[in-house]
Parts: structure tokens; sequence; C-alpha cells
């Protein structure tokens, strides 16, 4: 890509104007002795150029309703008691941290997420090597496994619920004779994070397909001719390779994890102590019309994702996108 | 052949671990009333009842158009915006980087619940609420986060020497492009794209918070007007019938590009 000329030009001239621009910016760079060297504020307005658009719009649109919420958080507002709005600090946050609700919900999603993540991610891992290897039908493999997470999440939800309703479906006798598999804590939870995992184990796939496909096939060949065994390389040669799409698998399926949603709203709905933070946030704020509370809920799912964010992209260090330390340049 | 039967019984692993719960929606859109809760995975009597049921309408056809404009138009903008801030993150050095990448992250970690008020708001004073564009943007916002995140992690393990090489070669910029660092970028590429129309295509919280009629609706939220509540409880079977049909796009979307994510493009191009 052209880093050069901003000059319009046709076709047929371009090369010559690129010459032109060229001499005349190493005429400048005689001429006064800037702090930055050209090359170097070329390449910063280019950096700016390519990210501007991208910037602008995630600024745009989502500045004032980020904004917006934080400053909901912090006052008394409730729609259905409208006149008592007020502006009470953090008041909010003492409430929700000190309701035990808040903390089962909490408890509740930590486990979905540890679980669904690890799980996923050694089934990710398979499914990848599964995916970018087979000899046999290859195109059927990845299409198929991709399905899950195609589905629309609310149908998809809709379907583990029938399957495990007792009259309806054909799973619900399958471990309890007589028993209502959603209606008990234990199993409800192991049927959500089952339905969880079916999900989005295709998303992990599909990231660690596309890293593993930068893996030089010349580097595992030398590896195997060394002696090295089936262990050894893919510890030692992919997973070095592999290292940033990991990251960005494991990081953005935790951050979405964390705010589960939609499959306990449809399989449970909430009872026997399965809801999730984003549950009962979405309960304040969109059917108990609690403004205050429901925001101060968003803001601290917001803070929890951060701080887990933060640990990730730490623990990866110079694999993390954007990181001072890129290489290769 | 051991290898091939190998890979065959993993291929039938995964394509069960897959398809199950699928199958089961199939086996519900293709039961009739009456046979539908009776609890069996194969139907006892077959009927496209359902099929017809949902085409009859202009209503879920309509929802299929705008689904199918908006997603791949989301897509389209998301990815070339999403590459060309990654190629800058990757690629470049300037102030401001790590705040970008900061940023983008703290918009995919705010809970989505809470922005979908606000939002409506704007929507509704710029007259954006119930268009194709007032879905667009915010699916292009909330997606350019994995976009550029994804497209940063690919195109750091590019070994972009090779383009040193090429022109030193003789190919001039265009060609060294276009003939070693394009191939090498589209396995990310094609990848963000395939997530980006998934997450466009499967959304409803902001398709139903941010559309009122058929001129805008997505097929999500369509399906939630089958019973005109909000909730899916009774025509189950036409809804199997309609995740059924809304699939095949995705399935053609991602047999369409699963091919470009290829094995071994960079063989031979590292040494040692």
């Amino acid at each position: 890509m052209s880093i050069g000329s901003t000059t319009p030009g046709s076709a047929a001239t371009s090369e010559q104007t690129a010459q032109q621009t060229q001499q005349s910016r190493t005429a400048t760079r005689h001429r006064r002795k800037a702090p930055l060297s050209e090359g170097k504020r070329q390449e910063r307005k280019l950096g700016w150029l390519l990210c501007a658009p991208a910037a602008i719009v995630m600024v745009a649109v989502t500045a004032y309703p980020i904004l917006y919420s934080f400053w909901l958080s912090l006052q008394r507002y409730d729609l259905r008691f409208p006149a008592d709005r007020q502006f009470v600090w953090f008041e909010n946050y003492v409430t929700v941290l000190s309701n035990s609700y808040w903390w089962t919900a909490f408890g509740v999603t930590m486990l979905i997420t540890v679980v669904s993540v690890v799980v996923e991610l050694v089934l990710g891992m398979a499914l990848a090597l599964i995916m970018h290897r087979t000899l046999v039908g290859r195109g059927l493999v990845r299409t198929n496994a991709l399905i899950p997470y195609g589905i629309v999440t609310v149908v998809a939800a809709f379907s583990w619920r029938y399957a495990w309703t007792p009259g309806t479906g054909y799973l619900a006798n399958l471990i309890t004779p007589d028993g209502a598999p959603l209606t008990e804590r234990g199993s409800a939870l192991t049927i959500i994070i089952l339905a969880e995992i079916w999900k989005t184990t295709p998303f992990m796939a599909l990231l660690l397909m596309a890293g593993l496909a930068l893996v030089p096939d010349d580097l595992l060949k030398a590896a195997s001719m060394d002696g090295a065994s089936w262990w050894q390389r893919f510890t030692k040669v992919m997973l070095p390779v592999m290292k940033p799409a990991i990251l960005v698998a494991l990081l953005f399926r935790t951050l979405d994890a964390l705010r589960v949603f939609d499959n306990i709203y449809v399989l449970t709905a909430g009872a026997n102590e399965t809801s999730s933070v984003s549950m009962i946030a979405y309960n304040n704020l969109i059917r108990g019309l609690n403004l205050g509370i429901g925001s101060t809920m968003s803001v601290l799912i917001f803070i929890t994702v951060a701080i887990i964010a933060f640990i990730f992209v730490k623990l990866f260090g110079t694999a993390a996108p954007g990181s001072s330390d890129d290489g290769r340049r | 052949m051991p290898a091939k039967l190998k890979w065959g019984v993993l291929d039938a692993v995964v394509i069960v671990f897959a398809l199950i719960p699928v199958l089961w929606i199939m086996s519900l859109s293709f039961k009739t009333t009456a046979t539908l809760t009776d609890g069996n995975f194969i139907p006892r009597e077959w009927t496209l009842e359902n099929y017809r049921t949902i085409f009859s309408t202009d209503q879920f056809v309509r929802a299929l158009i705008n689904s199918i404009g908006i997603a791949l138009i989301a897509t389209l903008i998301a990815v070339v915006l999403g590459t060309m801030a990654a190629y800058a993150i990757s690629r470049l050095d300037f102030p401001g980087k790590s705040l970008l990448v900061g940023v983008s992250l703290l918009i995919a970690m705010f809970p989505q619940v809470s922005l979908v008020s606000p939002l409506f708001n704007i929507e509704r004073q710029t007259g954006l609420f119930d268009t194709w564009p007032g879905l667009i943007l915010p699916y292009i916002t909330f997606a350019l986060p994995l976009a550029i995140y994804t497209l940063s992690a690919f195109f750091k393990q590019i070994p972009w020497d090779l383009e040193k090489a090429a022109k030193m070669d003789g190919a001039t910029q265009g060609e060294a492009f276009r003939r070693v660092i394009a191939p090498l970028a589209a396995p990310g590429v094609f990848t963000t794209a395939i997530l980006v129309f998934i997450f466009c295509w499967n959304d409803f919280l902001f398709a139903i918070s941010l559309t009122s009629t058929e001129q805008s609706r997505t097929v999500p939220v369509a399906l939630s007007f089958f019973t005109g509540a909000s909730q899916f409880e009774d025509p189950t079977g036409a809804i199997s019938a309609a995740a059924v049909v809304i699939t095949i796009p995705i399935i053609l979307f991602v047999l369409f590009f699963q091919k470009r994510i290829v094995a071994g493009l960079t063989s031979g191009a590292v040494k040692g």
C-alpha cells in the first residue's frame, strides 16, 4: 500500500508523481530540522488516517450511551416513582454490593464462565485441528461444525428447553426417570453450561483454525525430522505461533460468557437461583424499570469484565494487539 | 487406509456433536401440531404445514430481505474499517495506538442491555430509528472491536519481510501486496467476515429495540412476532421451520468463505 502521495493523478503519471513527492520529501528533510523524521511523521499520519473511520464510528455510537449509564448509576431513579429522582453518589453501589441476590448471580456467572471457557478452549482446539487437517470432506466438516454458532441463539435455546422438558423432549427422562432436570439447580446449571458449550465452541474453533493456518508447514516438517513427537510439535511450534489467536479467542469468549443471558433466559428464566448478573441487570432495567440500580449493575459487570480482560492482556504480554514490542517491522 | 479412516471417524464425531440439536429443530419443524409435544426425536407424522405458514405472509420474506441486506452491508463495512485499523495497529507506530485498542475493548465489554435505551433516544431524534442504517451503525460498532482484535492478531503473525523480498525480486508494490500479503492476510479477514456476519444475523436485542415496522425488522425479531407476544410458546412448529430456513444463508456464507481459510500458505516462507 502506497504510503506516499495524496496528490490526485492519473494512473499513467502516478509513478512520476511518486518520484516527485519522494524528491520533495528529501528536500524538506534537508531544509528544516524537524524533531521527527519525515518518514516517522508520514507513518503517524497514515496510522491515524487508517484508524480514524473505525474510531469515529465506535465513539459516535457508544460514547453517549456509556456515559449516560454511568450517570444513571449515581442516581436514585425508578420509572415507577419518577418524582423520587435524586443524585445519590455511590449509594446504589452499596445497595447492590451488600445484596446476597447479586452475589449469588455473580457466583453463577463465574461458574458458567470458568467451566464453559475451559471446556471450550480444549474442545475448540481439538475441533480446529480436525477442521484444519482432515483429509475427508473438509468443507462439509467445517461448515457443519460452524452451524451451532450460526443458529439464532434464542431458537437454539428453545430447542434445548424442549429437549429437556418432560413430556415434550427426548432427553428429559434420560438421567432421572421422573425428574424435571430444568427445575433443579444443579442439573439446570449443567444444561445451561452444556448449551453454552455446544453453541460457542465453533466460535473458538474458527478463530483457532485461522491461527493454525499461519503455522508454517516447513517448520512442522523440520521439527518432525528432528524427531519431535506430535505433542512437542504442538506445544513448541504451533502454540507459540497461535498465541495471539488464542488470546483473542479466549478474551472475546470470556467477555461473552460473563454476560451470558439468552440461554438462561430461555432455559430457566433464572428460577432456582440460576440467574446470571446480566439477567438481574435486565430484570431491573427493562422489567423493573429501576434505571438507577440496573445501570449500577451494568457498570459493575463492566468493571468485572474489564479486570478480567486486563489480566488476560497482561498474561499474554507482547502477544496482545497494539503492545509496543511488535517485532517484525 | 488407516489415516483416512481415522479422519472419517473424527469427522463423524464432529458432525454428530454439531448436528443433533439441529436435527431436533428440524424434526420439530416437520411435526404436526398434534404430535409436536410427543417427545419423539423422529416425527411420527410428517407435514410441510409449518413451512407453508411462514411463507404465506410477506412478513417473513420481508424480514429475510432486511436481515440479508443489513448483515451483508454491516459485515462489509466492519471488515473494511477493521482491516484498515488493524493494519495500522500491527504495522505502524503512532501515538494513541494503545488508547484505540483499549477503547475498542471497553466498548466490547459494556453490557449491551444498558446501551439500548440511550441508543433508542438518539435514533428517535436523528431519524435513524426503524431504518437500515439505524441497525447497520450499531452492528458495525459492536463488531469492530472483535474485527480489530482478530485482524491485528493475524497481521502480527504475517512475515512482512516477504513483501520486501518480493519487491527485491522485481515485483511492484501492488504486486507484492496482491500476490504476497493479501493471500497471507486472507484467513484472518475471512474468519472475521464469518464471525461478524453471524453476529449481525443473530442479534435480537438491538433489532427489537431499534425497529418498529416491517421496513427494517430482521428475522430474529419477526420470529418473536409469530405469537404477537414476546414469548415463543405456542407456534413452536412455525418457529422451528423459520429457524431452519434462516440457517441456510449462514450455511451458504460459511461454505463460500471457509475455503479461503487454507492451510500452509506460509509454506517455505520462513527459514528455520
